[in-house]
């Protein structure tokens, strides 16, 4: 399970696109997006991921968040 | 990397790369070409004897080698796979079957257009329909399913083989083919075409660069940042062309190139179609391949085993046009990629949510 510290729990609604290849995350986070437009969290791990969820984020008005450790990437993707 | 300039560099300083490897001995519109290439490695290698096209390409060993050094400098080096590797297999197998009926990868393709090459126009609209066909599937959920994490060791299997075949272009043991007319002949010095495909390698890891995921990226997303590093080859390439001398617009007589238009069309849709289920172009698979990636090493070589076939069984294209195998060929590839896709869509898009929302697919 991926470690996160106190104040990363997770609140809202997770998508784990961890071992995805893209376009997969970006497919899975604009799905979930649609389903829930407030705002979800996306994990994935590896660069090209986060940098194509970060740039799909922004592009849909999204502000990003990220973390990150040896277990991987969380996006916090809001209004 | 959000930054667009940096791909636009890297589309420039590829496409002027192509037009100096060409300059200095490469075919016309192949300064760099991921499928000829691999084709030509597979001849060189003695895996099919068409001797026109028989040579070990220092532009793929340099490409695989600069994407594995540049991504273990950056911590990116990651040894993964376990993602559907037979199925990745096959479809490296039929993209390159399409891309030989087309004579190009979709990275030649805009070289050819940067040509005046007008057959690759009609190459790259063939393209474009193959991208969306493969898109209507994966909005439908489909998936080669996750990888996994590796033995990093495994990682470092495709980089070790790419410098055993440098070792074995270096040192020409007789049982290595090498062309001695015809587009495996004409290639630029080694030590020029190692280094143009390490920078290539090394930018395209930084980059992301990709000619399926350009499209891709833009019919679903209307995101133009993979698109705009294709661009900017073209232009690159296109002002160095007419510089040296090389631009001719025009259907017939095009270098390494045929101008049956239903054909170049259908090689190219199939290229595209293969190319957007694996996620991405010839190009891509060899930079994923040089990062760790096993599942794009297994495409890789698909890709080679096809590149054989396609000569052995001659289905690849001459400048006379297609060949009756070669027809047969892509047709049963358009076949096998829609069962492949139809197979792995997955019915109910299996998203891990916690907090109740459930993603239907």
């Amino acid at each position: 399970m991926l470690k996160l510290k106190g104040e990363l729990k997770l609140k809202g609604n997770l998508v784990d696109a961890r071992g995805r290849s893209c376009p997969e995350p970006v497919l899975l986070t604009k799905k979930a997006i649609e389903a829930s437009p407030d705002g979800v969290k996306v994990l994935v791990d590896n660069a090209t991921a986060r940098e194509n969820i970060k740039r799909f984020a922004k592009n849909s008005g999204y502000n990003v968040e990220v973390v990150e450790n040896d277990e991987g990437i969380l996006l916090t993707l809001s209004r | 990397m959000q930054d667009k300039r940096l791909i636009i560099i890297n589309g420039l300083i590829v496409g002027l790369l192509a037009v100096l490897l060409v300059k200095f001995g490469n075919p016309v519109n192949m300064g760099i070409c991921i499928a000829c290439f691999i084709r030509d490695i597979a001849g060189g290698l003695g895996l099919h004897r068409a001797e026109l096209v028989q040579y070990i390409r220092p532009e793929i060993i340099g490409i695989v080698l600069g994407a594995f050094l540049m991504s273990y400098g950056k911590k990116e080096f990651n040894a993964r796979g376990g993602s559907s590797p037979l199925v990745r297999f096959v479809l490296g197998f039929i993209v390159m079957i399409g891309a030989l009926m087309f004579l190009g990868c979709p990275l030649r393709m805009v070289l050819r257009i940067a040509g005046g090459d007008l057959n690759a126009v009609v190459g790259l609209i063939g393209f474009a329909a193959g991208i969306y066909i493969g898109i209507i599937f994966l909005n439908k959920g489909f998936t080669l399913k996750r990888t996994y994490t590796l033995n990093k060791a495994e990682g470092f299997l495709l980089p070790a083989i790419n410098i055993g075949l440098l070792v074995l272009l270096l040192a020409a043991p007789t049982f290595i083919f090498f062309s001695q007319k015809g587009p495996g002949s004409m290639h630029a010095p080694i030590f020029l075409a190692l280094v143009a495909g390490l920078i290539v390698g090394g930018f395209a890891q930084r980059t992301r660069m990709c000619m399926v995921g350009g499209i891709r990226d833009l019919i679903l997303f209307k995101d133009w940042y993979l698109i705009s590093g294709f661009i900017a080859i073209f232009v690159a390439a296109l002002l160095g062309n007419i510089a040296i001398g090389k631009f001719t617009l025009g259907f017939v007589k095009q270098p390494v190139a045929h101008n049956d238009a239903l054909w170049n069309f259908l090689g190219m849709g199939l290229a595209g179609f293969g190319s957007v289920l694996l996620g991405g172009c010839p190009l891509r698979q060899l930079i994923l391949a040089g990062e760790g990636n096993i599942d794009s090493a297994i495409t890789v070589l698909g890709m080679l085993v096809g590149a054989a076939f396609a000569h052995n069984f001659k289905l690849a294209s001459t400048p006379d046009g297609p060949t009756p195998n070669g027809k047969i060929a892509v047709i049963i590839g358009f076949i096998i990629v829609a069962l492949i896709g139809y197979f792995n869509i997955e019915r109910e898009v299996n998203v891990k949510v916690k907090g109740g929302v459930k993603v239907e697919g």
